[in-house]
């Protein structure tokens, strides 16, 4: 064989596709031939590249949870919200203007890690917690035992504290994901709202930011190398307030 | 409105899928049952990284990527009777191909070149120098990956991403093997002759 005919086996051989006769053949001229050993090499190391150039897209977590709905809307098991329901179905199966726009406008603004992505993330998570009836993983009010639990859970340890005296006691912890990472959820409770806390670390200190997402507030802090946001159905003041006490 | 089995119109259709007619707008109203939430949920959900992944690189952006993974996976859900077992990620990745090219030929026309495919043995220019690639930074592979035609970006993916057989890439693109292979060969060197010129220029 010529290095002609060599060459398009060489994808085969990268590929672990060559049939064992062939592959014979290629080895004895590789043996012999210094330019198909070099390219030969070459797609080696572009191999290697593509594969550790961290190329793959994940899926956003907001898609995760949508279509998760979706699913769960469809199976209707004891859906007391018939009416919302059927407007899920409707939502994804009609795949029209409505639901792009819809979707585009609620779930998922442009860019990876846009903080409006963050944002509605956050929020996303925030409904999830309470939907699902999964607000804690760990229910206590006692920081005590809130903290440990999130031990070997996590990469950094978050800060939990208890500000029950302040009228924003602790309900628990749960794991959560967000931005691309696991992150510690502090849940706590004020009058009837719940709020979730979601701390991770953070590189860089960050003043307070109020946003509103679809009627929730949201506040983005960092301090102490840890991030925290704050996600209610509450008055933003008192959020501020939680903030403020999450932050000192 | 029927849609076409696949955008090559003539189909191999891999074992395993059965293309329906798909059904949309306001027609569609059979009830769903929890079986089928349950199909759904343990077919489709747990490969839409993959699913997603694939979108990404054809669609060339997160907002068309997350409508065409989104399409797909409803397409899926209306397939799922037709999903017969065998390999569920493969079955996932060909509607959503077929999605993101119809998608790709409606909105982006012009991207879609159509490849000679029966002009398999082509000779390769052999003078493009075999270079390494351990200093390619991650930016620069993704601009080059994204500079190809839709097909050979394709084939790559499926292959280097998501390690996906010949076999496999055949059946998820609806071409033979002879042509995966061809299309990986050729999308290969023109990675390597795009970072041969990037060297030679620096």
């Amino acid at each position: 064989m010529n290095c002609s005919e060599i060459r398009p086996l060489l994808h085969a051989r990268l590929d672990g596709e060559l049939d064992a006769v062939n592959s014979l053949e290629l080895e004895r001229h590789l043996k012999t031939c210094a330019a198909c050993t070099a390219e030969a090499k070459s797609l080696q190391s572009l191999r290697f590249a593509l594969r550790k150039g961290d190329l793959h897209f994940r899926a956003p977590v907001s898609l995760k949870k949508d279509l998760g709905q979706f699913v769960r809307d469809l199976g209707g098991e004891k859906n007391p919200h018939k009416e919302t329901s059927r407007q899920w179905l409707w939502k994804f199966l009609a795949f029209g203007a409505t639901s792009v726009a819809l979707l585009t406008l609620l779930l998922r603004p442009a860019g990876i890690s846009a903080p409006d992505a963050l944002l509605n993330e956050a929020v996303a998570s925030h409904v999830r917690s309470l939907q699902v009836e999964h607000l804690t993983d760990v229910v206590s009010s006692d920081q005590h035992t809130v903290k440990p639990w999130f031990d070997g859970k996590l990469d950094f340890a978050p800060d939990v504290k208890d500000f029950a005296g302040q009228g924003f006691p602790l309900v628990g912890g749960r794991l959560d994901y967000l931005d691309g990472r696991a992150v510690a959820a502090l849940v706590y409770r004020h009058n009837k709202h719940f709020i979730n806390v979601f701390v991770w670390p953070a590189a860089d200190a960050m003043k307070p930011a109020m946003e509103m997402r679809r009627g929730y507030a949201i506040i983005n802090c960092a301090t102490n190398g840890l991030h925290y946001c704050l996600v209610s159905d509450m008055n933003s003041t008192d959020l501020g307030e939680l903030a403020g006490l999450c932050g000192r | 409105m029927p849609s076409s089995p696949g955008p090559l119109g003539k189909n191999i259709i891999p074992p395993g899928i059965k293309f329906l007619p798909a059904r949309s707008g306001p027609d569609w109203k059979r009830t769903v049952s929890a079986n089928e939430a349950e199909q759904f949920e343990r077919i489709v959900l747990p490969h839409l990284d993959a699913a997603y992944n694939l979108a990404r690189w054809l669609a060339g952006n997160d907002h068309d990527a997350a409508d065409i993974a989104q399409e797909a996976c409803v397409r899926a859900f209306r397939f799922i009777g037709g999903h017969r077992g065998g390999d569920a990620r493969a079955w996932l990745l060909a509607i959503v191909r077929n999605t993101a090219f119809s998608w790709l030929r409606k909105n982006r026309p012009r991207a879609v070149v159509s490849l000679d495919d029966d002009e398999l043995v082509e000779i390769e220019d052999q003078n493009v120098p075999s270079g390494a690639f351990h200093s390619a930074d991650a930016d620069a592979l993704r601009a080059a990956l994204a500079a190809l035609p839709p097909e050979f970006r394709e084939a790559i993916v499926l292959r280097e991403l998501e390690g996906l057989s010949y076999k496999e890439i055949a059946d998820v693109a609806e071409v033979p093997v002879g042509t995966v292979m061809s299309r990986l060969a050729r999308a290969r060197r023109q990675l390597q002759s795009h970072f041969a010129q990037k060297e030679g220029e620096s």
